[in-house]
This record gives structure tokens, C-alpha cells and sequence, in this order.
């Protein structure tokens, strides 16, 4: 700020030129800005970089933490014949990967669906759906996952509408401990074909792959995941619907218009116009939704902390857990690692969208 | 929403399915799949704030309904405000200093941010400086940056200036972020250069161009991004997670209510966390129902930019 100063005196001895004075100006306005993001974003970047190469603890000052080289991260994929770490990882890649295949898809094609619905001409009350589907995407994530593990309680209110629903139909419903049950749902599927672990050849349980047999690879989230899942589903849909949306009203009339007067029917009308021109926001749902699902953490915090049985051990999660218990160098490691996933899915994402704006 | 009005309605539209029948086929289904929806989403929070005030054992036992309900001995259970009162007097957690604690430190983010954040805005949208191409390539950069990766390399840097266990910490690393930066600069950048041009005539500084002319034309926007401000900062739990380690007299909301969570494990009081979260969410409500339209315009803003 000290800068600015001489070009704001009009009368002073010294005056910069016109040219100078704007550049103070400029830097006048950015720097403080800058200097946060710099403090806060950048910095630390660098120098947590610099530390996933030591055993640094988390307690004692950095300087101190003993170099190790590129020791943590071939914990992390197994390259030193330790498997300890890696096992962990691979775990909770598995956990990540089976709710973001969850999420993703159910989020976006629900969003879809409802934008479709509440952009009908004819709707009346568009403003309190979309104020009733938003209303959760404003909510703190910790309330959130405090209600709905209320909510999933054995005695909870989900057991009791599922129960009702079924006892409407004539069915026995025995309530599900949805906080508690580490059983995949592949698993639980594969045990009405009467697939156990105990029945399954044995080519799927004696070989290992990174630390899981393949039965273990295939049993799908596990029952509490499943929960976290659709209460992560029912967040973000809100928002995702108004992106929808707002794209869905900025496809210009004259389209569907010109299209109309050229005899195109409904459905070629939204197979030639809608589905491209919404193209790009699809992708951008979808990018942010992934990019969401990877980080997901705070509601791992309060409703399982990794349990029952490590199923809901996400890779977010174990970065805090590694922090937590003293192994921040091996922490900052692991949160690279997933900076790089996160990154490469969001340049494939970039490149896609690149293509079909091209064409 | 009677029938008869929307098929009305519906005249005024053509739908080239057999008439009427159709149409009705076509509305029922549509407010059919809106009102599920919509009781999906609003009934967890129904169920929440009326259990909320229902005592221990009702909740317990009677968490469907959303009135008190009775007893084995057939004597009925009462309304009661004993979940907030548990709440509010909390041994383990001095809940109304994390009320005050939420609200002041979402209301000086948001205050500095709007400033900090404006003024960035400004100068790469009109200001012509060495160094702004390099500025703005380090803003684009850091939209890319997730704030999980940010957990540990924060944590690094606070407890490397002391302010761990400070409100330091919960306050200056949020006065400005990029995407607010980027949501002014394209505010400025719709202002028609006329106005700048004439306050320039008039012998009009840049800093008093900006702050008496400018700024004042930015309201709206402003209002935008500061709302985003406080409800990122009221409803931050990660970043309060690592600034804070041993000094829970600065807990904000989310932390205090997953810190009770914590503490109780298997044996969780209801009354208290559903109050808790009550309170926790009733100020985010109330912004929300008073500014409703700059929240959907907001998110339909970032879709567009996408």
C-alpha cells in the first residue's frame, strides 16, 4: 500500500506519470487479495509439498521433521513392500470409488429429470420447488449428517416409513442397522443367487489383489456407506437441478420455434436441440459432482469416522485420519495423490467439453 | 391446485396427445413427482424441529410423529424445550459463546471478502498494471485446488504463525477467494467504460472513482457474493476442524454440534443434538427465505460459467 502512496499526493513534489499512477492503482487493489490467496493457498501448497517428503508429525516444527525422501508415497502404492499403508489405500479408493458410482450418476439424472419437470410451461408454484429442493444445499453438512443419523437410527424414521410402505404391500420388514452394517450391497445381492464368501469359487477368494480378493473388490458399498449415499444424493441434487435449469431456459425459443415450422416432432425437437445445447452443462454437473464426491469428509466425521469395518474409510478421510495421528508427512502425501486423481478427472472433463463445443 | 385450473391452464399451451385426458395424465404425473420431491426434501428437516421438542424417551420411541405421543401407561408426553435447554447450558460445550463465535466470524469474512474481493475484481477488470496477466493466471489456478488437499498444508501454515487455537485462524485465510474475485471482475467488467471516462475528465482518482462511484453501482452484486460469503463461513467445518486444536471456547456451530456427536459415541442425546441442529441451521433459514432470489440466481450463475 505503500506504493499507492505518492501517486494518490496531486500536489506533492514527486508525481508518477499517468501510466505510473495506474499501475499503483492496480496494484494497490490486487495485492491484498493477493497476499491472502498467496499466504493461504499457494504457500501452504509448496511447503506441504515439500513436507509429504518427511516424517513430519504434525506437532513438532517442520525444520525438524527428518527427510525420508520418496518414502511415503511408496507406502502408499506398496512400492517398499510394506503393505500396511497400502492396504489402507487402496480400501478406502475402493470405499470413494463404489459412492462416487453411487452419487454421481443418481444425482445428475435426478437433477435432470426434476429440472425438465419444473420448466414445464404450464407449472404453477415453480418457486416453491425450487426453493424446497435448494433448501437442503444451504444447510450446514454437519446438521445435515446429524439429522439423517437420526434419521437412519434402527428405530429411526427411515426403518419406519420403509416398514409402512411394506406393511402396506403385506411384506415383513426387519429393520436395517444402517449406521452399523458393513455388508456390500453386491454382497447382499449376490446372497439371494445363494453366493456367500463360503459358496464363492475359490479363484474369487484365495487371490489377492493390493490386499483385497476379488470378492472383497466386488461387494459394492457397504450398508452404511449406502446411507451416506443417498444422503449426499439428496444434498446436491437441489443445486444441480437449478444449474439445469438455468441452462434449460437460456436454450433460445426461435430453436424450438424454427424447428417446429420445419415439421421436427417433440422428440426430435429435444433430441436435435435440448440434449446438445445442454451438452456442456452435463458435463459440468457432472465434473463438479465427481470432484464433490472424491472430497467427501464431513459427513464420513459424524456419522461413521471410517466404521463399521473400514467401509467407509474415504481417501479425504483418511488424509485428516493420518493427520490426526501424529503422520502429517504421510497425510500431505496421500492429499496429493488425490489432488493428482482429482485433477486428471477434471482435464479429461476439460478436453471432452473442448471436443464437443468443436463440433 | 385444483384440476380444473390447470387443465385451463393448460389450453393455452397445445399438446398433441388425445386431448384432456392427456393433459390430465400429463399434470397429475408432474405434481405427483414435484410434491414427492419437494416432501423428501422438507420432511427431514419437519421431523428434526418437532422432535426437537419432544422429550428424550417420546423421541425415542415415537420419532414418526411430529406431535408428543403417549406413554405405555397411556399418560401422554409433552411439548418441551429441554433439548435446547441441554443445549444452551452444555457442560462439555459453551454453546451460546458458538453462536457468537459463527456469527462473528461469518460477518467479518464476509465484510473483508466483499472488500478485498471487489477491489481485485476491479483492477483486473479495468486497471492496467504489470503483472495482471500473472495475477489473474494465479487466481484461474487456484479454483483448481480442492479444499480437502488444503486440509493438511493450512494446518502447516497456521501452526507455523501460532495462531492455532486462535480466531486468527478461523478469519484472515477466507478474506478473499477467487471465485468471488472472478464474480466482480465480470460485474465490472458489464459497467459501460462512459462512466469511468467522464469521473476521469473530472479529475476523479481511481480510488475515488472506485469507492464513490463504482462501488455504490455494484450493490446487487456485492449482495450476491456476500451471502455466499456467510453461508460458506456459517457452514465451514474443515477449515474451524484444523484452526482450532485444544481452545473450544472458539468452536463455531458444525464444530461444536460434531464435537457433541463425538463425545456422547453410541449413547447420543437426541433432544440435545436435534436442538443443536436447530439451532445451528435457523439463522441460514431465515437469510435464506429473506434473499431467496440472489441464492438462485447465484447457482444459476456458476452453471452458466460453466
Amino acid at each position: 500500500m505503500a506504493v499507492a502512496a505518492p501517486s494518490m499526493g496531486k500536489q506533492g513534489g514527486f508525481r508518477l506519470g499517468a501510466k505510473g499512477q495506474e499501475s499503483a492503482a492496480g496494484f494497490f487493489f490486487i495485492l491484498p487479495a493477493l497476499i491472502i490467496i498467496f499466504a493461504f493457498i499457494f504457500i501452504p501448497l509448496l511447503s506441504a509439498f515439500l513436507i509429504s517428503f518427511t516424517n513430519w508429525n504434525g506437532l513438532q516444527p517442520p525444520a525438524e521433521a527428518a527427510g525420508v525422501g520418496l518414502a511415503n508415497y511408496s507406502r502408499i502404492f506398496g512400492l517398499d513392500n510394506t503393505t500396511v499403508v497400502r492396504d489402507e489405500f487402496f480400501v478406502a479408493i475402493k470405499n470413494t470409488f463404489y459412492y462416487t458410482l453411487g452419487v454421481v450418476p443418481a444425482q445428475t439424472i435426478l437433477a435432470l429429470v426434476l429440472a425438465f419437470i419444473v420448466n414445464q410451461q404450464f407449472l404453477r408454484f415453480r418457486g416453491f420447488f425450487r426453493v424446497a429442493f435448494y433448501f437442503p444445499s444451504i444447510t450446514s453438512s454437519i446438521v445435515i449428517a446429524t439429522i439423517f443419523l437420526w434419521l437412519f437410527n434402527r428405530n429411526g424414521v427411515i426403518n419406519g416409513v420403509i416398514a409402512g410402505l411394506a406393511g402396506a404391500i403385506g411384506l415383513e420388514y426387519s429393520p436395517v442397522t444402517w449406521i452399523n452394517d458393513a455388508n456390500g450391497i453386491i454382497h447382499n445381492f449376490l446372497r439371494l443367487f445363494g453366493l456367500t464368501l463360503r459358496t464363492a469359487p475359490e479363484w474369487m477368494t484365495e487371490s489377492r489383489i493390493l490386499g483385497q480378493s476379488i470378492w472383497q473388490w466386488i461387494s459394492g458399498p457397504s450398508v452404511t456407506m449406502l446411507a451416506i449415499m443417498l444422503l449426499a444424493i439428496w444434498t446436491t441434487t437441489g443445486t444441480m437441478m437449478l444449474i439445469f435449469l438455468a441452462a434449460l431456459q437460456d436454450i433460445p425459443r426461435q430453436l424450438y420455434e424454427a424447428a417446429s415450422v420445419d415439421g421436427a416432432t417433440r422428440w426430435q425437437q429435444f433430441r436435435l436441440i435440448t440434449v446438445p445445447m445442454l451438452r456442456p452443462t452435463t458435463f459440468f454437473v457432472l465434473t463438479i459432482g465427481l470432484i464433490g464426491c472424491f472430497q467427501v469428509f464431513d459427513q464420513i466425521y459424524v456419522i461413521s469416522q471410517g466404521n463399521p469395518a473400514g467401509t467407509t474409510k474415504t481417501i479425504a478421510w483418511i488424509v485428516f485420519r493420518n493427520l490426526r495421528d501424529s503422520q502429517a508427512g504421510l497425510g500431505a502425501a496421500l492429499a496429493f495423490v488425490l489432488f493428482v486423481i482429482i485433477a486428471v478427472f477434471t482435464i479429461v472433463q476439460r478436453r471432452m467439453v473442448g471436443k464437443t463445443v468443436q463440433q | 391446485m385444483s384440476t380444473n385450473t390447470v387443465v385451463s391452464n393448460l389450453d393455452a399451451r397445445g399438446f398433441s396427445l388425445p386431448p384432456n385426458i392427456g393433459k390430465i395424465i400429463r399434470t397429475m404425473l408432474t405434481y405427483g413427482v414435484l410434491i414427492l420431491f419437494a416432501l423428501a426434501m422438507i420432511m427431514p428437516f419437519v421431523y428434526a424441529v418437532t422432535n426437537s421438542f419432544k422429550e428424550l424417551p417420546d423421541i425415542a420411541a415415537n420419532p414418526m410423529r411430529l406431535t408428543p405421543g403417549i406413554r405405555a401407561d397411556g399418560t401422554p408426553y409433552n411439548w418441551t424445550t429441554i433439548g435446547y435447554d441441554r443445549a444452551l447450558n452444555n457442560q462439555q460445550i459453551n454453546f451460546p459463546r458458538a453462536i457468537f463465535n459463527s456469527f462473528f466470524v461469518a460477518v467479518v469474512v464476509t465484510i473483508m471478502r466483499v472488500i478485498f474481493n471487489s477491489m481485485a475484481g476491479y483492477a483486473l477488470a479495468r486497471i492496467r498494471f504489470p503483472g495482471r496477466g500473472a495475477a489473474f493466471a494465479a487466481l484461474v489456478g487456484t479454483l483448481m485446488v480442492p479444499g480437502i488437499v488444503l486440509l493438511i498444508p493450512r494446518y502447516l501454515v497456521l501452526s507455523q504463525l501460532g495462531w492455532i487455537d486462535t480466531y486468527w485462524a478461523l478469519l484472515v485465510p477466507y478474506f478473499a477467494d477467487a471465485f468471488g474475485i472472478f464474480l466482480m471482475k465480470q460485474f465490472f467488467e458489464s459497467i459501460p467504460r462512459e462512466i469511468e471516462e467522464a469521473a476521469e475528465i473530472d479529475g476523479a482518482s481511481r480510488f475515488r472513482m472506485f469507492f464513490v462511484i463504482i462501488l455504490p453501482m455494484a450493490i446487487p452484486a456485492l449482495t450476491a457474493m456476500a451471502i455466499f460469503a456467510f453461508q460458506g463461513t456459517w457452514n465451514d467445518f474443515q477449515g474451524p476442524l484444523i484452526a482450532l486444536n485444544l481452545n473450544r471456547e472458539l468452536y463455531t456451530l458444525p464444530l461444536a454440534l460434531a464435537f457433541l456427536r463425538g463425545v456422547t459415541g453410541d449413547a447420543i442425546q437426541w433432544d440435545l443434538m436435534l436442538a443443536g441442529s436447530v439451532i445451528t441451521t435457523l439463522p441460514m433459514a431465515v437469510i435464506f427465505f429473506i434473499f431467496q432470489r440472489f441464492f438462485i440466481e447465484g447457482v444459476s450463475y456458476t452453471g452458466v460459467k460453466g
